[in-house]
């Protein structure tokens, strides 16, 4: 069993209000030095059987199609090695 | 367009013979080699830019202006009209020192993409528009129209787009307070998605966008610019999609309905402070529209520095700064002395706001980055001088046809059952069925002032809480009878809105309008459009309500397939005292059932002949406008005088439609008993314009039938309300319990 994890962006181009309200925020709670922040989503997959082609294929299919909106946002797969006791 | 070396004015004429991708930014040949003539030398970059975008259909009305003239020329004459077409919105006199200003807009393209977004910045836009006139903007509404409802693309389409309005006006807080939804499969590729606002403010508030005065300051204030929706303008309202091309898929706009909120209370802060000279909303070709209209309207030049525009990404250009539609921007002329004033406004309200140009006492716009002058035209060649066609059109051969398919010869159903089953299938229809699974998606009644909101004929607001003044605002169109005739069709819609309007108990004062389209390139989508036009500004003139203002929204197309002409057409009314209004629902049992207006056996585009025979052909129902002024008396003066407890008006579906609403609506039912004359069939089901149903209270019937025999209304009594069921005598009953099943089932089960 293997996690993968997929990353969801705003396209760079496309206005983040929720990132914006965080970066607005910093310098009020004293945190100086951040000029912009931009917020996305973290997917992970726990995956049955190996991470193969065929695999990657399929999740790469549901991201685009179900996890992310492609019209205004990105998205990456990246493959994460199950270790032990990877809890922390 | 590349960045280096800059493309400057002197570059641009030492530099002949580059090559600019005018073709790609949408301008024709001939646009272009107009563009050299007016300049006398090839546009630098930044000035193709701002030409293609403000030169595009959406934002130059090529192809419809001449037609739009009709407005103005055959507007009537009134005393209500403060300000009229062609400012951001139109502005009307309701009494009291008040005045009322509304708008409705398209936003249809974006929603087909993005939906939720789409829509969402559709409602920001036409806020803007409210709030550039110094209004504060107090309700919206939302005219839908979708694909077949059972198609799957509807579910992807309709959701987002309810989501996105819900969505972006909840968090403004303005009610939704009326609207329409429309199902019909000649929307599926090109869903409408038009979005009203109505704002309210005192007759000296009033501001117009111009910039006047040597030396006053242009501020540009609001959300940063992006990269957002970069050529929307140009290529995304102005081109039919093509599957073939996905590199044109445009970037849309995000909104941030709570920095909109922030720059309403900014704005009108700043008014009421008198910092502002002039204003100008951001939308549509963003800086290149806010800055070519402010600088044509006054009586200067003005000069922009476009590197004080504060950016949310570095990397842009200065041709996609000009053209970025990025939301929740304004521009407004502040005298020099005031500027520190407004600008401390600004950032009360965590607003940015930055110094980005001036007025000047020449006639040019001229634009610098990075100490080059990038730009330098005459606003009014940008704002106002764009191409006008004179589009071909013509009668397309296939009207008579559809005409002479005549939906009065459609078999009409044989037996009582029949008949039955036919109304309760048309009550469950898409179109016909209870929408509040979608508008009870949206707030209706936040701020308090809500008086009436969707399922009643028209949303109505209270504007003074002491003396009760109130408006009430209705939309209407019906894109059926528009395919049959466009002429009548766009009367019809106008006539609708108006009837709703009165059968609130308001008085009709003003029209708006949003004109959606297939391609002007089509000769017959042509002829639709100029009969449309032609029909409504003959209404408009003939019922004394002029159009303030409006928007037309053309290549709703896909393919050869246009949808239906569909003029939506929104009439806004004032009511002297909110608690006289009339409401759709049956309110005490034992009041008496008045059909008012004449029933004849009209079908043409009829609900009933869509619904149980998938059929559109015959001719629309008559216009009779004269006989709708005179309804809209009557509903108006009983409505004050407390002559009737309900009202609803007939449309489509027809009267058993009308009695079904009333009766789920109140929880009582009906004894209907069809009238000397009429069968069961026509009666029940015709959809005759200029009618309405009233209840009557016992003690108000003969002050009522006076009232109306002596004005000349034919009024016919069809029943009593009671029960728990709908009956009508000697044909069926169906019970209150089987019409809400029915009636409230179906937008759930299909969209849930």
């Amino acid at each position: 069993m293997a996690r993968v994890v997929v990353d969801v962006m705003l396209k760079p181009e496309i206005l983040d209000p929720q990132g914006q309200a965080v970066q607005r925020a910093l310098p009020r709670l004293g945190f100086e030095g951040v000029s912009d922040v931009r917020q996305g989503k973290r997917f992970e997959l726990e995956v049955d059987g190996p991470v193969d082609e065929a695999a990657l294929a399929r999740i790469h299919e549901l991201a685009e199609s179900f996890l992310a909106n492609t019209v205004i946002e990105d998205f990456t797969v990246k493959v994460e090695e199950e270790k032990a006791g990877a809890g922390k | 367009m590349s960045k280096t070396p800059l493309d400057t004015v002197e570059h641009a004429a030492e530099t002949p013979d580059v090559e600019l991708p005018w073709a790609e930014l949408g301008l024709k040949k001939d646009e272009y080699e107009r563009i050299l003539g007016i300049l006398g030398r090839r546009p630098t970059g930044a000035e193709l830019a701002m030409y293609s975008v403000m030169w595009s259909e959406h934002c130059s009305y090529k192809s419809s202006k001449v037609h739009l003239r009709q407005f103005g020329e055959k507007a009537p004459q009134s005393d209500a009209l403060l300000v009229g077409i062609g400012e951001n919105a139109g502005v009307v006199d309701v009494g009291q020192g008040y005045a009322v200003t509304f708008k409705v807009e398209s936003h249809n393209h974006p929603s087909y993409v993005e939906p939720y977004q789409g829509a969402a910045t559709g409602v920001g836009g036409i806020v803007r528009d409210i709030i550039a006139m110094g209004a504060r903007p107090v309700a919206v509404v939302d005219p839908l129209r979708f694909g077949a409802a059972d198609h799957p693309d509807t579910k992807r389409v309709l959701p987002g787009v309810v989501a996105g309005i819900g969505g972006y006006g909840n968090c403004l807080g303005l009610p939704n307070i009326g609207g329409e939804v429309v199902f019909d499969a000649c929307y599926q590729g090109n869903p409408l998605v038009n979005a009203g606002c109505v704002g309210v403010m005192r007759h000296e508030d009033i501001h117009l966008a111009k910039a006047s005065g040597a030396g006053n300051k242009v501020i540009l204030y609001g959300a940063r610019t992006g990269g957002d929706g970069i050529g929307g303008a140009s290529i995304l309202a102005s081109e039919t999609f093509d599957d073939a091309k996905p590199s044109k898929r445009p970037a849309v706009q995000v909104g941030d309905p709570f920095q909109e909120k922030l720059l309403i209370e900014c704005t009108l802060e700043a008014f009421q402070e008198k910092l502002v000279v002039g204003i100008q909303d951001l939308g549509a070709a963003g800086l290149s529209c806010a800055t070519s209209e402010l600088a044509s309207n006054g009586s200067g030049g003005m000069r922009v520095t476009l590197d004080d525009v504060p950016l949310r990404d570095s990397t842009l250009s200065p041709e996609e700064i000009l053209m970025s539609e990025s939301q929740e921007r304004m521009c407004a002329v502040v005298e020099p002395d005031k500027v520190d004033r407004f600008l401390e406004i600004c950032d009360k309200w965590d607003v940015i706001a930055t110094v980005i140009g001036e007025v000047t006492d020449g006639d040019r716009l001229e634009i610098y980055w990075h100490g080059g002058k990038i730009v330098d035209v005459d606003p009014r060649t940008v704002a106002h001088d764009g191409p006008v066609y004179e589009r071909p059109y013509a009668r397309p051969s296939w009207q008579d046809e559809l005409q002479s398919d005549d939906a009065n010869k459609l078999p009409r159903p044989a037996t009582s059952e029949e008949l039955k089953d036919q109304v309760l299938k048309l009550v469950a229809s898409p179109n016909q069925a209870s929408k509040s699974w979608i508008t009870s998606q949206y707030d209706h009644f936040v701020q308090g002032n809500t008086v009436l909101a969707q399922p009643e004929d028209s949303g109505m607001i209270r504007i003074d809480e002491e003396s009760g003044l109130g408006v009430a605002l209705a939309t209407d169109g019906n894109g059926r009878y528009a395919k049959l005739d466009p002429y009548a069709g766009a009367q019809l819609a106008l006539a609708e809105a108006y009837r709703n309007v009165a059968t609130t108990g308001a008085k009709p004062l003003a029209v708006s309008d949003c004109l959606n389209f297939g391609s002007p390139e089509d000769p017959a989508v042509m002829w639709q459009f100029a009969e449309a036009v032609r029909g409504l500004a003959d209404a408009c003139q003939q019922l004394g309500t002029p159009v303030t203002g409006g928007n037309v929204s053309l290549y709703n197309q896909t393919g050869e397939a246009a949808i239906h002409p569909t003029p939506v057409v929104a009439v806004l009314g004032v009511i002297d005292d909110v608690a006289r209004r009339t409401p759709v629902a049956f309110q005490e049992e034992g009041q008496l059932l008045y059909l008012l207006g004449d029933t004849r056996e009209e079908f043409g585009g009829s609900a009933w002949s869509q619904v149980v025979h998938d059929h559109l052909g015959g001719l629309p129902p008559q216009v009779d406008l004269e006989r709708e002024r005179l309804l809209a008396e009557i509903l108006i003066s009983a409505s004050r005088d407390g002559m009737i407890d309900s009202a609803h008006d007939l449309s489509d579906g027809g009267l058993i439609q009308a009695v079904v609403e009333s009766a789920l609506l109140g929880g009582k039912g009906a004894r209907l008993v069809v009238p000397d004359g009429l069968d069961a069939f026509t009666f029940l089901l015709s959809e005759s314009a200029g009618r309405a149903v009233v209840a009557v209270p016992r003690s108000e019937e003969v002050r009522f039938n006076d009232m109306c025999g002596a004005r000349g209304l034919p009024v016919t009594r069809i029943g009593v309300v009671d029960g728990d069921a709908v009956e009508v005598q000697g044909e069926f009953t169906l019970t209150l319990d089987e019409l809400r099943t029915a009636h409230e089932g179906t937008i759930p089960a299909l969209l849930a």
